[in-house]
């Protein structure tokens, strides 16, 4: 039987190319969303038209109650989770000056408590398996900066510590955590900036342009792949030499 | 349950899913002294007994687990309320 993967903010993006290529790997794919139902489905139907197999399931992954009731789903639908992608993000970006205690906190929470908490409820089966991975999607805008994203910077950064932090808990047991930075890629996250910032980025790029949601999510499917399996503790970065 | 099957049970999830010698399983052998067990295998073993006894064990009752004898009075108790 193929492996479960669950990826979390699939419905779009970065997340949906992870569950498309996951799928095309020949994992089975619980597609993760809070709001976009509609477009999970039309994740779902992709993978299925596809050839693969895959699950909508909504869950505010910030959310710890609804976190448990999405594993669950998971596990009675396709069986333990073995991949686990934390890709959820969003931003609220801000000068630190005039940041709201709320758009610090609604960032925190859905880019880096729900990690811990699916992280935390995904490892119980790892355990038992004693294989898994965990690939958490985090910046570069964690590992240098950027203004008017000290919220955003400080949950990718954040990641960043956890996963090395988790890679030395679970590495004695076969489990695998690794994360990705990206830079600026192609998606309605960078698609909200305005032109002059993202024509202001270019020139910083060494490859000359915004990634693809694919190129994200070549690098997650290494990560989860066997290939990878003396990789962990890992944050690759895919970012076209923007930050190097 | 008497505490015959639950030492019995306990033995075999301890060789099962610890990975443990059965040779080594004694009721006074002490996790972490004789048997090796790092922190993290504790809190497999507890997840274990939970779903292998279907009790619920609090973390802090948890923390007076040391021995194998004493994780079976643990499940006896939890059992019998």
């Amino acid at each position: 039987m193929s492996r479960v993967a669950l990826v979390t903010g699939a419905s779009r993006g970065i997340g949906r190319a992870v569950a498309e290529r996951l799928a095309a790997d020949g994992y089975r794919v619980a597609v993760n969303y809070h709001t976009g139902s509609a477009a999970a489905d039309e994740v779902v139907a992709a993978i299925t038209a596809a050839g693969g197999e895959a699950m909508a399931v909504g869950a505010d992954v910030g959310d710890g109650e609804a976190v448990t009731a999405m594993f669950g789903a998971v596990v009675e639908r396709l069986g333990p989770v073995e991949v686990l992608v934390n890709n959820a993000g969003v931003t609220d970006d801000d000068l630190l000056l005039r940041m709201t205690p709320e758009a610090w906190d609604r960032v925190i929470r859905t880019n880096l408590s729900s990690a811990y908490l699916c992280t935390r409820a995904a490892l119980r089966g790892m355990l038992k398996a004693r294989w898994g991975r965990i690939v958490s999607v985090t910046s570069v805008a964690g590992i240098t900066g950027n203004p008017g994203q000290a919220n955003y910077a400080a949950a990718k950064a954040g990641l960043i510590g956890f996963t090395r932090s988790v890679a030395k808990e679970v590495g004695s047991r076969g489990i695998t955590v690794n994360a990705v930075a990206p830079g600026f890629i192609d998606t309605d996250m960078t698609g909200a900036l305005d032109d002059s910032v993202k024509e202001a980025a270019l020139p910083a790029i060494a490859l000359g342009r915004f990634g693809e949601p694919g190129e994200i999510a070549a690098a997650v499917g290494y990560l989860a792949s066997d290939g990878a399996a003396y990789v962990t503790g890992h944050v690759l970065v895919v970012d076209g030499g923007l930050s190097f | 349950m008497d505490r015959a099957q639950v030492e019995e049970k306990m033995t075999e999830l301890l060789v099962n899913e610890l990975g443990i010698p059965k040779d080594k399983i004694a009721m006074g052998a002490s996790f972490e002294a004789d048997l090796e067990v790092d922190s993290l295998g504790v809190v497999e073993l507890l997840m274990a007994l939970e779903d292998t006894f279907g009790v619920t064990i609090p973390d802090e009752e948890a923390e007076s687990i040391g021995t194998v004898g004493q994780a079976v009075d643990l499940v006896l108790e939890k059992l019998q309320s």
